[in-house]
């Protein structure tokens, strides 16, 4: 389809992890107002392809590109657009919830200490913001990174199995938060095993060996 | 509203000491080996206090060498266990702020420390209180250094088995300048002969690795992450 | 002009090329070697202080200069192989770094076994010796980083920045003993000017040199060969080249 160049695109991407070919030449475009669900069996690249989606792998063949640009001209510029959330959830356990936001969306933004324990108390873990990370659950953790994802106002989401180790509410929460940032303009990439049951305009992506 | 260099710089290295001031006994265990490591020669050679006086600044210098080893290894190490590093390289700043700020923080708790601590163990080998000023200035010419060369060996050997060791490995044979120099300059401090030519060699050092060092630890992160 | 440095990014013809100067490579080795050899040792007159104890000079200055110009070689193609992400340059950096720290090792252990009767001791910490001794220490580090990794690519990327990083060591050793009061002599050969040393010591030195250069390049050539099969067992022309 010859339209603008509206989002995230990837082109016959190749990726090898040693000596296996995981990605082949695989190509995906993510327009605003769309969440591609990415599902597929174990080591079958979804990971990965979320990392070359981000920038942080970089493939040997094929190109990613957002907006028209390739991510790796100009990286700053694209990740100032771009959140990525890892299948863990990346925080460091010795600061509280409150500072892991604090100092990991303070580089992207300025933001107000306000403002994120607004949004930490979207995702449901604003009563536990001043707690060490060490002490919270498995499920509190996949929150504060949702809400650091949440913080950073990016306009595409790249989410690897956002679901894992929530509860009913939880999911609930996140399908809640997928919609309202998809019918908002953003786009999204979302990793997950189960079907997603969301309002917007969802398209699969289904990836076998 | 983007956030400017500065103000990220200011940010990381505030975050690198609040972790670091969480964990305070990470802190003091170079310091300790520092001073365990500096009591192992006279023990070892039981001089007297006159006569250690001619070896002690080698062997302050190299305790310091070795104890700044061990906290190099903790530069990148655990933001690469638990995934945040891969945060701060998609934070839209750069690799080499992220980079420039650690080792700036890195150094404000280790070497600053040992360059404190240091008229403690030089008093202990029988250094004289009229050479501290050349010794405390070599120390912290030389541990700036070997911060930044830390920084490279550190950006290659992350998540490597055995790291530490292949750090080592990497570190010293580059640090040796370091040692030969500072130990000299706190030599001829303490006989009373001119400091200036050492000292000169340790700041052009410091210098030189301080512009060009950056560079190669952002290529050895961006090597590793990829 | 740029196409001979394209044709060298291609395993392949690389391959071939280093196979066709390996018999050049070796024979001149050889010949230069042998007049080398027999000229340094039995030819060229005693030296009027050292006896015939100079003639280690035979074996150790070719193996100090050799130390030095493979460290430079293995960083050039280590630069070119990271800037330009040509693969060949890390077969070409990797197949070099054993040949280097064995012509390091070479140049110690004749310099300390001439030292003996020169200096009166095995071993001094002057400034040359000791950053020579530095050179063998970056070459293990290279070695040990590029085989610490599972994953070869990372490897060959790391291990190529810590060669380049490491070369600043080259001229130290080079200039060591203009920039400090050394134990060890001055530059007699490499230097600008006429070299301080009769045409009968001289010539069997220059072809000894000659002979190293030639031998290194051989042997390189077959371990680079060596590495490539390895590298790029994969490939289609790998199967071909075992065949034949």
């Amino acid at each position: 389809m010859n339209s603008a160049p509206e989002g995230l695109r990837i082109e016959k991407v190749h990726v090898w992890r040693g000596e296996r070919h995981v990605l082949k030449g695989l190509s995906l475009e993510v327009q605003p107002r769309e969440l591609l669900h990415v599902s597929g069996p174990n080591g079958t690249g979804k990971t990965t392809l979320l990392r070359v989606a981000s920038g942080l792998l970089r493939p040997e063949q094929g190109t990613v590109s957002w907006m028209g640009r390739s991510i790796s001209s100009s990286p700053g510029q694209y990740q100032a657009v771009m959140a990525y959330c890892a299948h863990e959830p990346a925080l460091k356990n010795d600061l509280t919830a409150l500072e892991n936001l604090r100092f990991a969306v303070g580089l992207k933004r300025r933001v107000t200490l306000q403002e994120l324990h607004t949004v930490l108390d979207c995702t449901g873990v604003g009563s536990i913001a001043d707690l060490p990370t060490r002490v919270l659950s498995a499920g509190q953790r996949r929150r504060v990174a949702l809400a650091r994802v949440l913080a950073m106002r990016a306009t595409l989401w790249l989410l690897d199995e956002p679901y894992s180790n929530l509860d009913a509410s939880g999911t609930e929460l996140i399908s809640g938060l997928l919609q309202a940032h998809v019918e908002g303009g953003g786009a999204a990439v979302v990793v997950a095993h189960h079907a997603l049951t969301l309002d917007c305009n969802v398209r699969r992506l289904e990836l076998n060996s | 509203m983007t956030v400017g260099v500065w103000e990220a710089f200011v940010l990381i290295v505030r975050r690198e000491l609040c972790l670091s001031f969480r964990r305070p006994e990470q802190l003091l265990q170079p310091l300790v080996f520092f001073l365990i490591v500096t009591t192992l020669f006279p023990l070892g050679l039981s001089l007297q206090l006159s006569l250690l006086r001619d070896i002690s600044p080698g062997v302050l210098w190299t305790a310091a060498l070795l104890s700044s080893l061990l906290s190099l290894d903790s530069l990148f190490k655990s933001d690469a266990d638990d995934g945040t590093l891969e945060q701060l390289c998609l934070s839209s700043q750069g690799l080499t702020v992220i980079v420039v700020a650690k080792t700036c923080a890195h150094w404000l708790v280790s070497g600053a420390a040992l360059v404190i601590v240091s008229p403690i163990v030089a008093t202990a080998l029988g250094i004289p209180v009229a050479a501290f000023a050349t010794m405390m200035l070599s120390l912290a010419l030389g541990t700036v250094t070997l911060s930044w060369l830390g920084a490279i060996g550190a950006g290659l050997t992350i998540g490597l088995r055995r790291g530490n060791v292949l750090l080592s490995l990497i570190v010293l044979p580059l640090a040796t300048p370091l040692l030969i120099f500072g130990a000299a300059a706190t030599e001829r401090a303490i006989s009373g002969s001119s400091t200036a030519g050492a000292l000169y060699f340790l700041a052009s050092l410091c210098v030189f690795t301080c512009t060009l060092a950056p560079l190669a630890a952002t290529a050895a992160l961006r090597i590793t992450l990829e | 002009m740029w196409t001979w440095f394209y044709k060298l990014a291609s395993p392949p013809y690389v391959y071939g090329v280093a196979g066709a100067f390996v018999p050049w490579l070796l024979g001149s080795a050889v010949l230069a070697l042998g007049y080398g050899l027999i000229a340094g040792l039995a030819i060229a007159p005693p030296d009027y202080q050292q006896g015939d104890a100079f003639r280690m000079i035979y074996v150790h200055v070719p193996s100090a200069i050799l130390s030095l110009t493979v460290y430079t070689v293995m960083a050039a193609a280590s630069a070119v192989a990271l800037i330009w992400r040509i693969k060949v340059g890390h077969a070409v950096a990797a197949a070099s770094a054993p040949i280097g720290a064995s012509f390091t090792l070479a140049a110690l252990v004749t310099g300390s076994l001439w030292g003996r009767p020169m200096w009166g001791t095995y071993w001094a910490w002057d400034p040359r010796l000791t950053s020579e001794l530095i050179l063998l220490f970056l070459y293990v580090g290279v070695m040990s980083l590029r085989s610490a990794f599972e994953d070869p690519a990372r490897g060959d990327r790391a291990a190529a920045l810590l060669a380049i990083v490491g070369v600043v060591n080259v001229p130290i050793v080079h200039f060591s003993v203009v920039w400090w009061n050394s134990l060890h002599q001055g530059a007699t050969v490499v230097k600008l000017g006429a070299p301080s040393m009769p045409g009968s010591m001289l010539w069997p030195l220059l072809a000894m040199w000659l002979g190293f250069m030639c031998f290194y390049g051989a042997v390189l050539c077959l371990r680079l060969q060596g590495e490539l099969l390895n590298r790029e067992r994969q490939a289609v022309w790998v199967r071909e080249a075992i065949k034949s």
